[in-house]
């Protein structure tokens, strides 16, 4: 019985082959191959002059990484403690969000950060930037806040911000609370139930919160072109400009897609060591 | 002392749907805004839900998301549920390394899945170009078109790559969780497997198949970048149109079309999380 049922998987693993491995088997050759063919490895050496890229898209995406963890721990864990019904509609108004394209929210970021733009008008307002200027000293008429790190970190933080909620919270609500209660029992406070009990437990939905926003922070190209202005380029404009844009260098491309997927693998690796609340962690 | 905590938690919270929200919010109230400035408030207006009806680029894009979307959602929904299945029923030494197979697509970053597909359609299509070249000279009774080239074809497969691993990542508890008896019971009483998988396996995996299905579509909805690199010049999605607008200008129509998005979309959830707790509400009556 069960037998014959795994046969409705056969038309997938045939899927999988074409438009997954297959794929994957372009980047590498695509990568190992010099432009009038043959085998070399100059796409990874050419690597070398945009290392300035590489550790700033690192840069860039620890920190907003640690913010959202930062932000993201301290929700899941308050909303696990709300009722069932607060619960749900807290639940539903995180995914809301991104069922808006995510292009649609950076697009309305830039209008918020521009130098005449929303938040500046508000720190005109309440005479912030008058206060900033007396104290420092200085004639600025407003904040600089386009085209910068920091916006970018913002962007990505905005964006990726329910991807670190909702693993840790799908791994805080479904601790067992007679744990818990056996820490305070046997004489635990808040904070060591906290450190030795809540914590450990929920290490994986927070191990796949870290990976599901370092991952695409670490690769963006479209945030890092509309708040960052093209002046921060990161690892996914580099790879974006070898295939369709000035650049045209679709093996470099791949090489640099290939060292992204090397970085995925750590990350899965590692994630996979901590145990198996992985798999329903990244499922909400 | 407890009391206080609880409301710092609540203004905490509070604060972080704020920064969720305040971007979305002031998209929809600059869509009534008269005139064509983001940033200044120029009195209430509908023409820029005028100007959207009329604005065929941004009219074609959104039709071509939504088709894409929901294609893709129905094609990676049947496909992964009996995927799914299948992979249940395997071994375990064959199915988890077809499940880390599977994985890829979710896990790796999106800029490395489009880029690979694009690689492959391309390479494919040069393949087929060569193959029909030499079909259409050996022969003339059959002539192969000997172009093909990445659009609404490679989108749709491209959005049905990535959404079929979701459909199977919440199926798959649900049939984990399922009583294993069940289905033997029923085929001890007589049912064919098919017979079992419509009247046992379905209705007890219902309710994963349809998060995964609203999980595909929220994929689909919210992608940019695969589509970015396998719709090819011919066709465009609404992020792809707004991607090219932001390099001049982006046309204040973008608000008044995101705001109709989400009113929807709201409307929708509305709706499913209302029914959900009528019937919990039902269900417990029961009990």
């Amino acid at each position: 019985m069960k037998n014959k049922l795994s046969h409705f998987a056969i038309p997938y693993v045939v899927w999988m082959a074409l438009f997954v491995v297959a794929p994957i088997i372009m980047v590498v050759v695509y990568a190992f191959s010099a432009a009038e063919g043959g085998f070399t490895l100059a796409n990874f050496a050419r690597m070398g002059t945009y290392t300035v890229v590489f550790t700033r898209s690192f840069k860039l995406a620890i920190i907003a990484t640690l913010v959202c963890l930062l932000i993201g721990y301290p929700v899941s864990y308050m909303m696990s403690k709300e009722g069932p019904r607060f619960q749900r509609i807290a639940m539903v108004l995180i995914m809301l969000p991104m069922w808006m394209n995510f292009l649609l929210r950076t697009y309305s970021w830039m209008s918020i950060l521009e130098n005449n733009g929303l938040l500046n008008q508000l720190f005109q307002k309440i005479g912030l930037i008058a206060l900033y200027n007396s104290i420092f000293g200085t004639d600025i008429q407003f904040f600089r806040m386009m085209n910068t790190q920091g916006a970018v970190v913002l962007g990505m933080v905005y964006n990726y911000l329910p991807f670190m909620i909702l693993p840790i919270y799908s791994v805080i609500v479904k601790l067992d609370n007679s744990l818990i209660e056996a820490a305070r029992d046997l004489g635990a406070d808040t904070f060591n139930v906290f450190r030795r009990v809540i914590l450990p437990l929920s290490l994986p939905g927070v191990l796949s919160g870290i990976t599901m926003v370092f991952v695409p922070s670490v690769s963006t190209f479209a945030i890092s072109k509309m708040l960052g202005g093209g002046t921060e380029m990161m690892l996914g404009d580099l790879i974006e400009q070898q295939f369709l844009g000035g650049a045209y260098n679709p093996q470099l491309g791949a090489a640099i897609s290939l060292v992204m997927m090397i970085i995925v693998v750590v990350c899965m690796v590692v994630m996979n060591r901590f145990g198996e609340g992985e798999e329903q962690a990244v499922m909400l | 002392m407890k009391k206080n905590t609880s409301l710092l938690n609540r203004i905490f919270m509070a604060l972080v749907f704020v920064f969720l929200y305040a971007p979305i919010i002031l998209l929809i109230i600059f869509s009534f805004n008269a005139g064509s400035s983001n940033t200044v408030w120029k009195g209430f207006s509908l023409a820029w839900y005028t100007k959207l009806f009329h604005n065929r680029i941004i009219m074609q894009s959104v039709y071509t998301t939504l088709l894409v979307s929901l294609l893709a959602t129905v094609a990676a929904t049947v496909a992964g549920t009996f995927a799914a299945i299948g992979f249940y029923a395997m071994r375990r030494r064959v199915r988890e390394p077809l499940m880390t197979v599977n994985n890829i697509p979710m896990m790796n970053a999106d800029i490395v899945t489009g880029v690979s597909l694009c690689l492959f359609f391309v390479a494919l299509f040069n393949g087929w170009h060569n193959f029909a070249v030499w079909f259409n000279n050996a022969q003339r009774t059959f002539i192969l078109v000997e172009n093909l080239h990445m659009g609404f074809g490679t989108l749709l497969i491209a959005h049905i790559v990535f959404n079929i691993p979701y459909v199977i990542l919440s199926v798959g508890p649900k049939l984990r969780q399922m009583d294993k008896n069940l289905v033997d019971a029923a085929m001890d009483l007589g049912c064919t497997w098919m017979q079992a998988f419509w009247k046992v396996i379905l209705p007890e995996i219902k309710p994963g198949i349809v998060s995964g299905a609203l999980t595909a579509f929220t994929m689909s909805i919210d992608d940019f970048v695969i589509s970015y690199f396998t719709a090819g010049s011919s066709s465009s999605t609404l992020a792809m149109t707004i991607y090219g607008m932001t390099k001049k200008r982006v046309s204040p129509e973008i608000n008044a079309i995101s705001t109709l998005l989400f009113v929807t979309v709201l409307a929708l959830l509305a709706i499913v999380n209302i029914r959900e707790a009528r019937q919990e509400r039902r269900a417990l009556q029961r009990v």
